[in-house]
């Protein structure tokens, strides 16, 4: 299919599930890219990891009931967190295994409480690999108002991120409470990946997460820069995946991942600066 | 001279472990005071407190005659270089103005002021030119002149340093230590930990040697001719290097 007729589908009255999803998984991909690059720059991808995998009991409960989604999965991410930091006071564990213990357990607490639900299997799969069908219209409009309140939050408390991020004992010292600080930046990871999860899945957020800032640190060294790099990265490629798997008939969560697992490996080799192929022509 | 840091008869316990007991210090306006011990003396609790990231379960600490308490009291912090994240996409004045983020407070955002205090700090160490570099490509040195630009910006009356020497060649460190002794003649009251002794012994206008309190504090030259006090301190014997150190500063 050339990128004509994708353009012809999406503006298709027939299909106007289409445009939905591109809307839903660009608008998400944005949101992810800017928060991933706390996730990223302070190495907590294991617990972004944990977020994304602790929010589907909330999804789960929320689906059997009727409810929001979003307000489940936030509600089941935070409870996580906190749990989370709660057991990781306690100095025989490190954070790494009380994280361990809690995603897998909510994760799993999902699966039970999702089994009861008619259509099982078929409610399983579109919350693991996403779907672009069935997005309601609120839901459009939820991703949106979420979006913008955690581009907000994220700015209006950059300062104090990225302060925390350099150097906590500093931080505290400062008077700064790093503790609220790092719960609220789970929160924000938390949103970010419920509203990702309809369009890519649960399993694959984390990709959108991720991937986009980790491509961007490789092509930058400047924190503006980057935070600008990875939401481009992120919307382009979730573009491009909807474009490929709807072409294909790929299943579309896969599809952005490996675009964006792509954007990576050239970034890795040809980045102007970093990439292999830059240091190479140094060495030579 | 008036004390800026004054410290009086206090105890910590940590995991309910004494870490320091009956722990009496005063540091001066204009002075730098070395803070020496053993691993495990309680170097690091002992600024933490003065932080007020720990509360004392006995005495008092004052810093310019407030009680110490976190992001409450005038004073920069420079943490061991390991603590910092010097791998993050982020220039030099960038990381100078994150010294000034307790001060701002929630929602502001930096002004021609805060910028100003900062070009002021990177003047004050020598790093002006390399203001825009990221912080991942400077040297050893550089990057410790970068977080002692960071703790100068709040323009604090005491300047706590946790082992600033650690890894660093000697041409560096004797630098590093001219600029502590000329931010303490500027009127700045200077706390420094270290486990280099003959450094400090050149380069502090006074020692306190801790573990757990305060065995002994003086001038380094007073404190250097007493090997009896160094040997019991560091659980050393006769034929240890320290002893030869301390015979060359005395």
């Amino acid at each position: 299919m050339s990128p004509a007729e994708f353009v012809g589908d999406l503006l298709n009255p027939d299909l106007a599930f289409l445009p939905k999803a591109l809307l839903v998984a660009v608008m998400s991909s944005i949101v992810c890219g800017v928060v991933g690059c706390y996730v990223v720059l302070r190495g907590m991808a294991f617990i972004g990891d944990a977020v994304a995998h602790a929010v589907f009991p909330g999804l789960a409960v929320a689906f059997v009931l009727g409810g929001s989604l979003v307000l489940g999965g936030v509600v089941a991410g935070v409870a996580t967190a906190v749990l989370v930091a709660v057991f990781s006071q306690n100095r025989r564990l490190r954070e790494d295994s009380v994280i361990g213990v809690f995603f897998v357990a909510a994760f799993a607490l999902g699966i039970v409480v999702i089994s009861r639900a008619p259509g099982y299997a078929g409610s399983l799969q579109q919350f693991l690999f996403g779907s672009i069908t069935g997005i309601p219209d609120e839901d459009v409009a939820i991703v949106a108002g979420t979006g913008v309140v955690v581009l907000g939050v994220a700015l209006l408390l950059h300062k104090e991120l990225v302060t925390v991020s350099l150097d906590r004992e500093t931080a505290r010292a400062m008077g700064l409470r790093v503790f609220a600080l790092d719960l609220v930046l789970y929160v924000l990871v938390t949103l970010a990946v419920v509203i990702s999860v309809q369009t890519i899945g649960n399993i694959l957020v984390l990709a959108l997460l991720i991937t986009p800032a980790a491509t961007a640190r490789l092509l930058t060294d400047r924190l503006g820069a980057m935070m600008a790099l990875a939401p481009a990265i992120g919307g382009l490629a979730a573009l491009v995946g909807l474009y490929v798997s709807w072409s294909w008939d790929y299943p579309t969560g896969g599809t952005i991942v490996l675009v964006l697992t792509a954007f990576f490996l050239a970034a890795w080799f040809l980045a102007p600066r970093q990439g292999l192929i830059a240091k190479r022509s140094k060495w030579d | 001279m008036s004390a800026v840091v004054s410290v009086e008869g206090v105890a910590v316990r940590l995991g309910g472990r004494l870490v320091l007991r009956d722990v009496d210090l005063d540091v001066a306006r204009g002075e730098l005071v070395g803070l020496i011990g053993p691993n495990g003396a309680g170097k690091t609790t002992l600024l933490r407190t003065l932080l007020g990231l720990l509360s004392p379960m006995r005495g008092t600490v004052t810093i310019a005659g407030r009680r110490a308490r976190a992001g409450a009291i005038p004073i920069g912090y420079v943490p061991q270089r390991h603590e910092f994240a010097w791998e993050f996409p982020i220039s030099v004045e960038q990381v100078v103005m994150t010294g000034l983020t307790g001060k701002l407070g929630l929602l502001r955002r930096p002004g021609v002021a805060e910028w100003r205090a900062v070009d002021e700090a990177l003047e004050r160490v020598r790093i002006a030119d390399l203001r825009t570099r990221p912080v991942g490509e400077l040297s050893g040195g550089q990057r410790q002149r970068v977080a002692v630009a960071r703790a100068l910006a709040p323009q604090p009356a005491a300047l706590l340093l946790d082992e600033p020497f650690t890894g660093l060649d000697m041409p560096t460190q004797d630098l590093l230590s001219e600029l502590f002794a000329s931010l303490a003649r500027e009127g700045r009251a200077v706390l420094m930990t270290t486990h280099d002794i003959a450094g400090a012994i050149h380069g502090c206008d006074r020692l306190a040697l801790l573990d757990r309190t305060i065995v002994a504090a003086g001038s380094p030259q007073r404190l250097a001719r007493d090997a009896g006090l160094w040997m019991r301190t560091f659980g050393v014997g006769e034929r240890s290097p320290l002893l030869r150190i301390l015979k060359a500063a005395a």
